[in-house]
């Protein structure tokens, strides 16, 4: 774990911990995130798996008083050195939320926005049509790309968000518990959605749902809080996801994984 | 205790229960909502009230012989005591007054706005709010008299004191700018951060940098309320009187410099009601066909704007 190598790592978190103010939210975490693979990061409720997740952009920092302590390596460069920049930061790492948040402007200006402000010279509906299609929408929406995009289903907005993230060609996606709001039959296209994308980029996936994370992850993170009283959360156990769901190591991963608690 | 106890409470402590399920008259709901329809019936009904007193002593007024509504609308001369009612006078005066207003709120309230939505701390943002909301709680005289004593000179000692009149329209105006721009502002930083932090979100993490969030994505989502905002400061301008009364002048004049003096349709009101007419004197009603023309005209403004916003606003639920 303690070398680096960013030709298969594309993420390596080193000694991460993250502050709200005062408080530590996520503490002492190490783990390396394999390029075009899916790492899913599970955990009872409040053990900080979106902090964690938000701290792989920088997205943290929009909260005013967050600090983070440690490092994470992006491609074998410390996001948290000195003169990074955030904006560059979440340019190459997007990020797709829990609650689908379309603009409210057309589908086609969902895609575009993205491309338009990191300065795209290209052809605009080559990269629209493109990116729909590789998000599995295309088909649904390529009469109606003048429609706003929150004339559409839930299910249909999250993948509006999926393609938006793609346009502007990330290296990782981060996705907050996508498909949390989603009916089942939503969830499923979502999850078929991650197997297609795991060709050109690198998924991260925090997920509520132990099933989903078994189904469409190749390796898992087990967060939970810190046995000390401090409330903050920490990956416990981390592995190829049949190892965590079948031979897990630590008690406390069986215990949840297995649905004894959380 | 056990078994039943007195004041028609059971055991468990709730109130007997009723036979069936049959509804019962509520009384405190069907006074309440009496209530609550007199408060909003209330300000239709002055409305309705204003306007048919408007009406009713504009109607006198176009009635007299001297007055034909063609010549009232169109005449640029606006002189009572020899029967001229050309109403353009006060007009181009009060939208001159209003545009150089507009010219500084609009353009300082939104930039204000955006800074205090998405660029200040909280900490700064609940500071200076409040002391921008106290700028438009000094009265207008004391505005007026600012405008008179401290703009007016200003502005002769820049562009000479040949150029620029002691009464003059543009020191009214730039006063009344200042004094619309907290409200402009203070709408307009409601409407900005009344949008979904998940839309910020969204646009960051797609790499965006603060300005193209607050410009791009925050600004057109909050359309509808900023031309709110504009709209009320408008309304205000238009509305506005004690400042034009000190500061801009007393005589309607028919010009388009604004560093010369005039007089809006309200400075012209005031400035009539405040001298003793006489009732039923065709220069008393007069006034009332000025306010009637007032009215309409922000009623125009209205209209006008909230089909703007109809079209161009973005609906973000």
């Amino acid at each position: 774990m303690d070398t680096l190598d960013n030709n298969r790592y594309v993420i390596q978190a080193r000694n991460l911990g993250i502050y709200y103010g005062d408080f530590k939210a996520v503490t002492d975490v190490n783990m390396d995130i394999e390029r075009n693979k899916i790492t899913a990061i599970i955990g009872p409720s409040g053990c900080g798996k979106s902090t964690l997740l938000r701290a792989f952009n920088r997205m943290n920092e929009l909260v005013p008083g967050s600090r983070a302590e440690g490092q994470v390596f992006f491609d074998g460069e410390d996001l948290y050195a000195k003169g990074v920049d955030p904006v560059e930061v979440r340019h190459r790492i997007g990020m797709v939320f829990q609650k689908p948040n379309p603009f409210p402007k057309s589908i086609y200006e969902n895609i575009a926005w993205g491309a338009r402000i990191h300065g795209y010279r290209g052809n605009m509906d080559e990269l629209v049509e493109r990116s729909l299609r590789q998000a599995a929408l295309w088909d649904e929406v390529k009469d109606i790309l003048h429609r706003s995009g929150l004339a559409l289903s839930g299910g249909q907005q999250q993948r509006l968000c999926i393609a938006r993230a793609i346009a502007v060609q990330p290296e990782v996606i981060l996705m907050d518990e996508p498909a949390s709001a989603l009916d089942p039959i939503a969830t499923l296209k979502i999850e078929e959605l991650m197997q297609d994308l795991k060709k050109d980029y690198t998924i991260v996936i925090v997920t509520h749902n132990m099933q989903q994370a078994a189904r469409v992850s190749d390796y898992t993170a087990m967060m939970m809080l810190v046995n000390d009283g401090s409330r903050s959360g920490t990956v416990i156990e981390f592995g190829e996801t049949t190892k965590i769901f079948t031979r897990p190591s630590d008690k406390r991963t069986e215990d949840y994984v297995t649905g004894r608690f959380g | 205790m056990i078994g039943k106890q007195r004041n028609g409470v059971d055991a468990s402590g709730y109130p007997l229960r009723k036979e069936g399920l049959r509804k019962r008259p509520r009384v405190n709901e069907v006074i309440i909502q009496s209530v609550l329809f007199f408060a909003g019936f209330f300000s239709i009904f002055t409305t309705l009230g204003i306007v048919y007193e408007l009406g009713k002593e504009a109607l006198l007024f176009f009635r007299t012989p001297e007055v034909n509504l063609w010549n009232f609308l169109t005449g640029t001369s606006w002189q009572p005591h020899i029967n001229q009612f050309g109403i353009l006078p006060l007009v181009t005066s009060t939208f001159i007054t209003s545009a150089i207003a507009m010219t500084i709120a609009i353009p300082l309230g939104l930039a204000a706005a955006v800074y205090l939505s998405e660029y200040a701390t909280e900490k700064v943002r609940k500071t200076l709010k409040p002391i921008l909301e106290v700028l438009a709680g000094i009265p207008t005289i004391v505005y007026g008299y600012f405008a008179l004593m401290f703009v007016t000179p200003l502005l002769r000692s820049i562009f000479g004191r040949d150029v620029v009149e002691i009464y003059n329209m543009a020191s009214g105006g730039l006063v009344m700018g200042v004094l619309i721009l907290p409200l402009v502002a203070s709408m307009s930083e409601d409407a900005l951060n009344a949008v979904p932090r998940a839309l910020r979100e969204a646009a960051y993490g797609l790499g965006a940098t603060k300005l193209e969030v607050a410009l791009k994505v925050v600004f057109p989502a909050a359309l509808s309320g900023i031309a709110a905002a504009i709209i009320v400061g408008i309304s205000r301008a238009v509305g506005e009187t004690m400042i034009v009364a000190v500061a801009v002048g007393a005589g309607p004049n028919f010009t388009f410099n604004p560093f010369r003096g005039a007089e809006t349709m309200t400075g012209h009101i005031v400035r009539m009601s405040g001298g003793d007419l006489s009732y039923d004197s065709i220069d008393y009603n007069s006034i009332f066909a000025i306010g009637l023309v007032l009215f309409f005209i922000t009623l125009t403004l209205n209209i006008i704007s909230q089909r703007i916003v109809r079209r161009f606003r973005e609906v973000y639920e």
